[in-house]
């Protein structure tokens, strides 16, 4: 059986996708900076926000949504390609998890002095940057390709559902430990150019994470069909 | 109707197929021994008919009832494995009493005494399992799995660590199971023991039936092992 | 010493054939649990590891504790509710990943695994050795964390044993899971408190924030709220939990 299979690419090409999404990134990333207004009240800094709520909306709803989608479903139908979506959008998701936990305190630093605040959607990225990188960890553990892959979808599944949980957590705790300083990290009414380069932001970034999701279930793929060429002969 | 039977059973790890499609039916009263070189996947075999492993393709069968399939299927079944499968902290009788009671065998604790009895163990039981010699934690685990007297008998290299008088006992149980009606699978290196208590013999090769057939077909021991040896290198 | 122990007749003491034993009934979900509960509890009686090392751990983290506190800067009706729990959370950890190594050593697993009993009882009985335990080591601990920050004791310990069943049964039902995974994978041991500490955040927070209202005599309907986020995680995880290990389990 040989390795060529119709799903293999030559090694040396980048990926179009992945590279649009790089571009569009820079593009936005530009944009955020040179062509949209500086905020009144928190100066340049602000900007860090057109990154960190792209990476935070993408890692919270899109990546671990599908992680956690991914998971239930190969829980019933145990299709290997749900496993390799899971595997793509935990690893992927955990990249973007980082960037929303680095600009996150980056932002509130410079802008409103603290590094950390209980803040409900920085909180709950950090939980789910632990059981994510958890995930990992168990996966790394696991040779058994089915092993693996029913271990990690129930480990997805227990995660979704611990995150209302969390969610509860916090607003209880922070109802009542009301914070000195009202955080309002989404600022929810924009003016119209800052709007748009939002927007365009959570585009680029999205580009950029369905790219990134391609080049890595590509890989998952080839590496599965490498090990089953090497396993029956 | 045979008590065991797999049906193009398989299974794979990874994409390695440890078990390929097997076809196998072993009746009330027949004891099949099956040969075969460390790998072949006899022992994954026993794990399929046993129901701790769930087929990849395939079905396995005990009494009719397709395994793993619910807790029903897995109660006419008594396994021998490698391992002792006992815990150490707990003496001999508790844990032959403890198999008893996950099968429901009514007064569990004389039926593990008498077990214990019968392989001839009984002085020690009430020793930790840590505490006894290896082949004495074989009698014991043969014990526990004779206890709730299974209609179904897996078995793994179960003469490992039995001196003579611990071989022949328990040669003695399972010929004597066989003749009240129990099905066996007996897998061993031991090729005397495999054949003394046969019906039928098989050898397993690299996930497949290499040979099946009749005792009476497979003669004395050597000529067995010289043709065993052309088919394992074949 | 009777007659039949004498290699003779290779009948049990029921007396039954094969053919005949095949009619016995196998044991209840209940029964099973309970069997394999009491083993466990057996076992680790015997055994007194996990139990002294959790016991030890609790109670020295207690005294160390007092020494890196300063009493003028906070009080101890302060510190105390969430020491408690940290305690008991690290504690805790210490004990649920024996529970299936114990298993694993001689491939005892096998014989739960092959028996006929369901295998969500095989996760109740586990996790119910488990909260034992853990709860015999806060039966310890929290009088002794009472006594050692000088706590009012008569007023809060039965709601405090109250809380920590309920944080214990959540504790549990998650850890035991965990356990049987990380025991049955290349992981190390470390892999175990990695995966499951996120998952006792939420139980830890719920427990300390009752206990301090309940320390610091506020009004019931403050802590109510979290005793009934710590009972609604418990049954969501406990049934999640036992869910999730009959998918480990089915190899």
């Amino acid at each position: 059986m040989s390795i060529s299979t119709p799903s293999a690419r030559p090694a040396r090409t980048i990926d179009g996708l992945l590279l649009a999404g790089l571009f569009a990134v820079a593009g936005a990333v530009t944009r955020a900076i040179w062509f949209t207004p500086v905020e009144a009240r928190q100066g340049l800094a602000q900007k860090i926000f057109y990154i960190h709520v792209p990476s935070a909306f993408i890692a919270l709803y899109v990546a671990f949504g599908l992680l956690a989608v991914s998971s239930a479903l190969y829980l019933w139908l145990r299709d290997p390609r749900l496993d390799r979506m899971a595997e793509s959008a935990a690893e992927v998701g955990l990249v973007y998890m980082s960037v929303v936990l680095l600009t996150g305190p980056i932002w509130g630093k410079t802008v409103w002095g603290t590094w950390w605040t209980w803040d409900a959607r920085l909180t709950l990225t950090l939980f789910l940057w632990f059981v994510v990188l958890g995930l990992l960890l168990l996966r790394q553990s696991i040779d058994e390709r089915s092993m693996r892959a029913r271990y990690s979808a129930v480990l997805g599944l227990l995660a979704a559902i611990l995150v209302p949980f969390i969610h509860i957590s916090v607003y209880l705790f922070r109802t009542l430990h009301p914070r000195p300083i009202v955080l309002k990290p989404s600022a929810p009414s924009l003016p119209g150019s800052m709007l748009t380069t939002l927007l365009i932001s959570i585009a680029a970034f999205l580009l950029l994470f369905v790219g990134l999701m391609r080049v890595r279930y590509r890989y998952a793929t080839q590496r599965d069909e490498l090990l089953a060429a090497e396993g029956t002969e | 109707m045979a008590l065991v039977e797999a049906a193009a059973l398989t299974r794979a790890f990874g994409n390695r197929r440890a078990v390929d499609r097997i076809d196998l039916a072993i009746a009330a009263g027949e004891c099949l021994a099956l040969f075969g070189p460390n790998g072949a996947g006899k022992t994954t075999l026993l794990r399929l008919l046993a129901g701790l492993l769930r087929p990849t393709a395939g079905e396995a069968r005990v009494d009719g009832v397709a395994l793993p399939g619910g807790a029903a299927g897995r109660a006419a079944v008594g396994l021998i494995s490698h391992q002792t499968m006992l815990y150490p902290a707990l003496t001999a009788l508790e844990n032959v009493e403890f198999a008893a009671q996950l099968h429901g065998v009514p007064n569990a604790t004389s039926a593990a005494r008498a077990a214990l009895g019968r392989l001839a163990i009984a002085d020690r039981a009430d020793t930790p399992v840590r505490a006894l010699s290896r082949g004495m934690q074989q009698r014991v685990t043969v014990a526990r799995a004779l206890v709730h007297s299974p209609r179904v008998l897996l078995l793994d290299e179960p003469f490992t660590g039995l001196d003579d008088a611990g071989s022949s006992t328990l040669a003695e149980a399972l010929a004597e199971l066989a003749r009240e009606g129990a099905a066996l699978l007996l897998v061993t290196h031991d090729v005397r023991e495999g054949l003394a208590l046969a019906t039928h013999v098989a050898v397993m090769r690299r996930g497949s039936i290499a040979l099946h057939e009749p005792r009476i077909a497979s003669g004395e021991p050597d000529a067995f092992v010289r043709r065993y040896r052309e088919i394992v290198s074949a | 010493m009777s007659a039949d122990l004498i290699s003779g007749p290779t009948r049990v003491a029921v007396d039954a054939t094969p053919r005949e034993m095949h009619r016995l009934a196998p044991p209840s979900f209940v029964t099973a649990t309970w069997l394999i509960a009491r083993k466990d509890m057996i076992v680790e009686l015997r055994t007194r590891t996990a139990l002294l090392a959790a016991l030890a751990l609790s109670l020295l983290s207690i005294v160390i504790f007092n020494f890196a506190w300063d009493p003028t800067a906070v009080a101890a009706i302060d510190l105390a509710p969430g020491l408690l729990w940290v305690i008991f959370t690290f504690s805790g950890l210490l004990g649920l990943h024996r529970a299936f190594g114990v298993e694993q050593a001689d491939r005892a697993m096998d014989t739960l695994l092959g028996a006929p009993i369901p295998r969500t009882a095989i996760y109740a009985g586990k996790a119910l050795g488990n909260l034992a335990l853990v709860l015999l080591v806060q039966l310890v601990s929290i009088p002794a964390a009472l006594v050692v920050y000088n706590l009012e004791v008569a007023r809060v310990i039965l709601p405090l044993g109250g809380i920590a069943l309920l944080a214990g049964i959540g504790l549990v039902a998650v850890g035991t899971l965990f356990g049987a995974m990380t025991t049955s994978t290349r992981a190390s041991e470390l892999l175990l408190p990695v995966l499951a500490l996120p998952f006792f955040v939420p139980v830890v927070t719920a427990a300390a924030q009752a206990t301090a209202r309940l320390m610091g005599g506020r009004p019931v309907d403050e802590t109510i709220g979290w005793l009934k986020l710590l009972a609604a995680y418990d049954i969501i995880f406990v049934f999640a939990c036992a869910f999730a290990y009959t998918v480990i389990a089915d190899e």
